[in-house]
């Protein structure tokens, strides 16, 4: 077995034996996706639910989707309309579910940690679609994928993050992939958006984009996420755009096959400029949701498996 | 009342930093004599060559009376100390509702002295309800028995009201204890910044707040001559500045937590909430640092920054969590740790646990001394254990040190000559 984990709740503890095993099977499941006939019944009788604490339309459809293509019955459920609001802990939320005897449980909180709290105290597989600024092992995966297709391999590539890296849990896991993997990793943004002691992630920090961007292979943008900002961080978004936002001219610095990547939803013309994200020759925006359908039944598929085995052995 | 002697005890004075191998006589309370050599004399009690040192006054514990019974009483709190060494414990007024008037103080004192087997000495608010807008009734509390005035963690912004309220509390001699923090740095925090910080994703603040806080607060203390003591410092870049007022001859000490000199940052873990305490857990430099400005007297008590909490604030996501831990039973064998790692000797430790805290707030007790009242602890600093927090006698379970391996054992423990611990089972 090349995947041994029982939850997914972040790419800090994955093998990258484990992750190219599912970046493999995600690549079979792409195949699937664009077949006549979409569907599998690996997940057939077990349950999936998604539970969202966050607002989130594009990460709940794909897992949804994920799940009922193979053959689970998927549930919804937004937490921010029911209990919460009556005060109920999230211990006893996850208590309440797991009588319901989910099989895989897929969870987006506001507060990091706050998935593996809920893990602890469930017999089911968790995997995190987000928690605070902490981890999302998805997006990562399917930003890996959507890399190795483009690419042709995923080692030994220069990508560039940039951007909000400080409220980015989309960067986080990609810079936990990305080294895992062996790429070279540089980081690029104002610096009250790179979070303290990320010099010592093993990254490189730039504070310029064309100094950031300079040969790079990949050229990764991230939402400024407004949504999570207390204190001005940035003094308007007109000069952000002027400095770090991504148009032609910044893009010319990377090598002139370098891929443009997003992980949505996009703030044109704040962190991204319209023309860059619509250029079918830069822009793998479109890819990365679609492998993210396929990253996500690889990854529901291989932890149900291991649900199983486990099970089975009592 | 009946004379105690205790004989073939390792004596420690943190007075004279001395460990001497001696007999202890005890009348009406109080110690009477202090002999080195053995005493064979009937009725003796024979230490075993164990060690005997002053009790421990912890300054800053949180009783949970008024208001949160329910996680420490007067009664649940007082048998953890007695099992911990704690002979007085300096109670805390960040109660529900907080202790700024004479009368909540009384009721803390009635509800102690029915219920707690060690010995109080309670602190009241500096500002009413500790909301940092008025001064409380600092005379009539100081005659109700306030030993010192502080408002635990709430930082009082208003620069306007503390300098007014340390000018009043200058003019009555009233010691004042300050939580340096600047408070709009450390909003929302609940870890330190840096790597791990980051990685976790957790809201938090950098280690120069505190020094900031420290900053002003010596300023105002230059400006109105205050007695000020800074309940807790954690970070090396603190030190420095609090190193110089001292040195400028300014009345002011400091003191620091037995977990920031235990643990650091790194224990948090895959957030695990027991170990959120406030001011956050520090990077191992720091915590280095501040063992050394113990050692060297910078920095002149520790406490146990006793906080309980029950399992429903702490089993939350991080961020939500409550802060804090409980310590009264855990404070000696932590303490071990420095001792056997050989960072400070015992008498270093008595010293900062229990001599200066009872000299700072002007507490007769804390010294091996003739005349000092009988508040002693016979302890172990050897013996092994593993610490199960289900059976702390704190109602509150939040020990940052479950299952931890420990060493230092409580044998015994007296208030003023009379026993109220006897050892396990």
């Amino acid at each position: 077995m090349t995947f041994r984990a029982r939850h997914l709740l972040g790419i800090e503890p994955l093998h990258p034996v484990e992750i190219t095993t599912l970046l493999d099977l995600a690549d079979d499941y792409v195949g699937l996706n664009r077949a006549a006939v979409k569907h599998s019944d690996a997940l057939a009788g077990l349950t999936q639910i998604n539970m969202f604490f966050e607002n989130s339309t594009r990460t709940q459809a794909s897992f949804e989707l994920a799940g009922k293509r193979l053959g689970a019955d998927v549930m919804n459920m937004s937490m921010q309309a029911s209990s919460i609001k009556k005060g109920e802990t999230l211990i006893d939320t996850a208590l309440t579910l797991n009588a319901m005897h989910p099989d895989l449980l897929v969870v987006r909180h506001p507060h990091s940690g706050a998935v593996d709290l809920l893990a602890q105290k469930v017999n089911c597989a968790v995997l995190n679609a987000g928690d605070g600024r902490h981890e999302h092992p998805t997006q990562a995966l399917l930003d890996a994928l959507t890399i190795r297709r483009a690419k042709g391999r995923l080692h030994r590539l220069t990508i560039a993050i940039c951007g909000d890296i400080a409220h980015s849990r989309v960067a986080r896991s990609n810079i936990l992939l990305l080294g895992k993997m062996e790429n070279r990793v540089r980081l690029v943004g104002p610096p009250t958006l790179i979070p303290a002691g990320a010099e010592d992630w093993g990254v490189e920090v730039y504070g310029d984009m064309a100094e950031g961007l300079k040969d790079c292979d990949v050229v990764m943008m991230l939402r400024l996420q407004k949504e999570r900002m207390d204190g001005g961080f940035i003094p308007s978004e007109r000069e952000y755009f002027h400095r770090f936002g991504l148009d032609a001219a910044k893009l010319a610095h990377a090598k002139d096959d370098a891929i443009v990547m997003h992980p949505g939803p996009m703030n044109r013309g704040v962190e991204i400029d319209g023309t860059i994200a619509d250029d079918i020759n830069r822009s793998v925006i479109q890819e990365q949701v679609e492998m993210g359908v396929a990253v996500r039944m690889a990854a529901m598929d291989l932890l149900a498996l291991n649900l199983r085995e486990a099970r089975a052995n009592g | 009342m009946t004379e105690l002697v205790l004989t073939n005890a390792r004596l420690i004075d943190p007075e004279a930093g001395t460990e001497t191998l001696g007999t202890l006589t005890i009348r009406d309370g109080k110690i009477e004599t202090i002999t080195g050599g053995r005493t064979d004399a009937p009725g003796s009690v024979d230490c075993g060559g164990k060690y005997l040192a002053p009790g421990i006054v912890d300054l800053g514990v949180k009783v949970c009376e008024p208001g949160e019974r329910h996680k420490e009483s007067f009664r649940s709190a007082g048998r953890a100390a007695a099992a911990g060494g704690v002979t007085t414990m300096v109670t805390r007024a960040d109660t529900l509702p907080a202790i700024d008037t004479p009368e909540t103080l009384e009721f803390v004192t009635r509800r102690a002295a029915q219920d707690s087997l060690v010995r109080i000495a309670p602190m009241a608010a500096l500002t009413k309800e500790r909301a940092g807008r008025e001064m409380v009734e600092i005379g009539f509390l100081l005659d109700a028995g306030a030993v010192a005035f502080s408002d635990g963690d709430a930082v009082t912004t208003d620069t306007k009201v503390l300098s007014r309220a340390f000018t009043y509390a200058r003019s009555l001699g009233a010691l004042v204890i300050a939580h340096p923090q600047e408070p709009g740095l450390s909003k929302g925090a609940a870890v330190t910044s840096g790597k791990f910080a980051s990685l976790r994703g957790l809201p938090a603040v950098s280690p120069m707040a505190e020094r900031m806080g420290l900053d002003r607060d010596i300023a105002l203390v230059e400006m109105t001559g205050v007695r000020y003591h800074a309940d807790q410092i954690t970070t090396r870049r603190a030190l420095p500045a609090l190193e110089r007022a001292k040195a400028n001859g300014f009345d002011i000490t400091a003191g620091t937590s037995i977990h920031h000199l235990t643990l650091n940052q790194l224990d948090v873990g895959d957030y695990r909430t027991f170990f959120k305490i406030k001011p956050p857990l520090r990077s191992e430099t720091d915590r280095l640092a501040v063992v050394e400005a113990v050692a060297s007297g910078v920095i002149d008590t520790i406490s146990s920054f006793h906080t309980p909490q029950d399992e429903e604030s702490k089993r939350l996501p991080f961020e939500e969590a409550a802060s804090g831990a409980v310590g009264l039973e855990t404070f000696l064998p932590a303490a071990m740790r420095l001792y056997h790692a050989d960072l400070l000797s015992l008498p270093q430790i008595f010293r900062a646990i229990s001599l200066n805290p009872a000299k700072r707030l002007g507490l007769p007790c804390g010294q091996l001394a003739a005349g000092a009242p009988a508040d002693l602890v016979l302890f172990d600093p050897d013996a092994p254990f593993v610490l199960d927090r289900f059976r702390l006698r704190s109602k509150s379970k939040n020990t940052p040190f479950d299952g931890h391996r420990m060493e230092g054992k409580v044998l015994r423990t007296w208030v003023g000559g009379v026993e109220v611990f006897g050892g396990e089972e």
